[in-house]
């Protein structure tokens, strides 16, 4: 285990998760006809998140919420190193004619969000798609895919890694910087 | 996660060589599975890039149709194929056979047969993903993996359950293969049927026998009832259908004797009246069509974690 480098403490993220859940209430109004779809399983930590603060906010607690696992959707299954393990898909509604906004914590190649987008039209036909995400990695896109809400916006090396740590799960919520995969593991 | 990710063997030919880590990764990638297949549209493109060859030397309705199903959901492209309108009328060998199949450049097999043992033959000749839909009195795992996960959605984890085999075990894949899984999974089980149609060093693999079907029910928490296979039956075994379903026939009366309810499984085709009577296979205690619902399931599951094995072996320039 070694130390990231901490781009965002415990106060900002809690600050940087306020704002964008401002964004969605001004764009999104009451919400009808709105829902949020996280990405298992790392994206649901974040729209979780997002979730439970709009509830409080708003007081709305009709909100639409799914949960997306794109597993089976990926390009790269048969080629990764490691085996891809799915998680559960909970969406209990159809995004038919919905304006959905799309949730995942980090956006860097894409690919994610592109296998996303394809699992999403098994669920209807959207009548838009937005994309909310913590951190957007600029460099390195593979796709032409850009988020419509962010958190930060980090200027990162391609092997450099960018992790979000949640409170639930290592104790503070931050976001660290890693020279490399390696020595976050 | 905890557990394994990935299948330890590159080919499902049966329970027997499977772990137990394995059936629960099958389990699991299935539980998802099984969402998908709920769902408005039931497919994902998984496996858009593999084609699989379903080689059915032995008539097959719900394996077949089963394994189609499960293809087509994971959007691999898919080559049927049945020996009773084929060349192998004509007298080619297995292995020809199935050599010009995997020169069109398929990447996976699935393999019914009517001899024991055909798909390991295939495995030691041939090097794409076999998986086994049956060999003559063998094996049939994928249908011991679907009873299993059936059972498991009903009772919860299967450590310590009774589970009884009813019927036709010596000429039957599916108690062979039910059995190797039950045990991995930590049940107890006991096979129940005519003398004659219990094979004789059963015991050797830890299973109890047991010649009264009143004291079979009266122990077990689910009962799997099998087929009487004709077809297999090159003797008589016993006396007349009518005796045997007299005397080892699943009915009403027998089960309502009982101080509990059991899990009544079947695992098709029913022979009404013989093995079963029609008013157990329609009740409530019965999940034969639910057996069934998670059969495409579980077949989606080894589709995916074989192929997923498989390029990992492409990488590596196996």
């Amino acid at each position: 285990m070694n130390k990231g480098r901490i781009i965002i403490n415990k106060n900002r993220f809690s600050l940087t998760i306020e704002r964008l859940c401002h964004q969605l209430i001004e764009e999104f109004d009451d919400f009808e006809n709105t829902c949020l779809v996280g990405i298992q399983e790392r994206g649901v930590m974040l729209s979780d998140r997002i979730y439970k603060r709009l509830i409080d906010i708003t007081g709305f607690d009709d909100i639409q919420y799914g949960k997306l696992d794109i597993t089976f959707y990926r390009d790269d299954f048969r080629q990764r190193s490691k085996p891809l393990a799915p998680s559960h898909t909970e969406m209990n509604f159809l995004v038919e004619n919905k304006k959905v906004v799309l949730i995942d914590d980090v956006l860097y190649t894409g690919r994610t969000v592109q296998a996303a987008l394809s699992a999403l039209s098994d669920f209807g036909r959207p009548k838009s798609v937005e994309l909310l995400v913590l951190v957007d990695r600029r460099f390195n896109r593979h796709l032409p895919i850009q988020a419509d809400f962010k958190g930060i916006t980090v200027d990162a090396l391609d092997e450099e890694y960018v992790k979000v740590a949640w409170s639930n799960q290592s104790g503070e919520d931050q976001i660290l910087l890693y020279p490399d995969k390696k020595s976050m593991e | 996660m905890a557990g394994i990710q990935q299948l330890s063997t590159k080919h499902l030919l049966g329970i027997k060589y499977l772990k137990t880590e394995d059936i629960r990764l099958i389990f699991d990638t299935a539980l998802n599975f099984k969402e998908v297949i709920n769902r408005p549209i039931k497919k994902v493109p998984s496996l858009r890039d593999i084609t699989i060859a379903n080689l059915f030397f032995e008539n097959s309705t719900r394996t077949r149709i089963s394994f189609e199903l499960a293809e087509k959901r994971l959007s691999a492209d898919v080559v049927n194929f049945s020996a009773s309108s084929s060349s192998v009328k004509k007298g080619e060998t297995l292995l020809d056979t199935v050599n010009n199949i995997l020169s069109m450049k398929v990447d996976m097999v699935v393999m019914r047969h009517p001899a024991p043992g055909a798909p390991h033959f295939l495995s030691q000749h041939i090097d794409v993903n076999i998986i086994n839909a049956g060999d003559g009195t063998h094996e049939h795992p994928t249908q011991a993996l679907l009873d299993a996960f059936s059972m498991e959605e009903k009772v919860g984890n299967l450590k310590g359950k009774h589970v009884a085999i009813f019927g036709d075990i010596l000429h039957s894949r599916v108690a062979l293969s039910n059995i190797f899984c039950l045990q991995k999974l930590g049940a107890k089980v006991i096979v129940c049927g005519p003398p004659t149609l219990i094979p004789k060093h059963i015991h050797k693999l830890g299973v109890g026998v047991e010649y009264d079907v009143k004291k079979a029910l009266a122990w077990c928490d689910i009962a799997n009832i099998l087929r009487i296979q004709l077809e297999r039956q090159d003797i008589k075994y016993f006396p007349s259908l009518r005796e045997y379903s007299q005397y080892f026939g699943i009915n009403k009366s027998l089960l309502q004797q009982l101080d509990k309810q059991i899990l009544i499984m079947h695992p098709g085709p029913i022979n009404r009246g013989v093995e079963i009577s029609s008013d157990v296979a329609d009740s409530d205690h019965s999940i034969i069509l639910q057996q069934v619902e998670n059969g495409v399931a579980i077949r989606m599951a080894i589709l995916f974690l074989l192929a997923a094995r498989k390029s990992e072996a492409r990488q590596q320039g196996l």
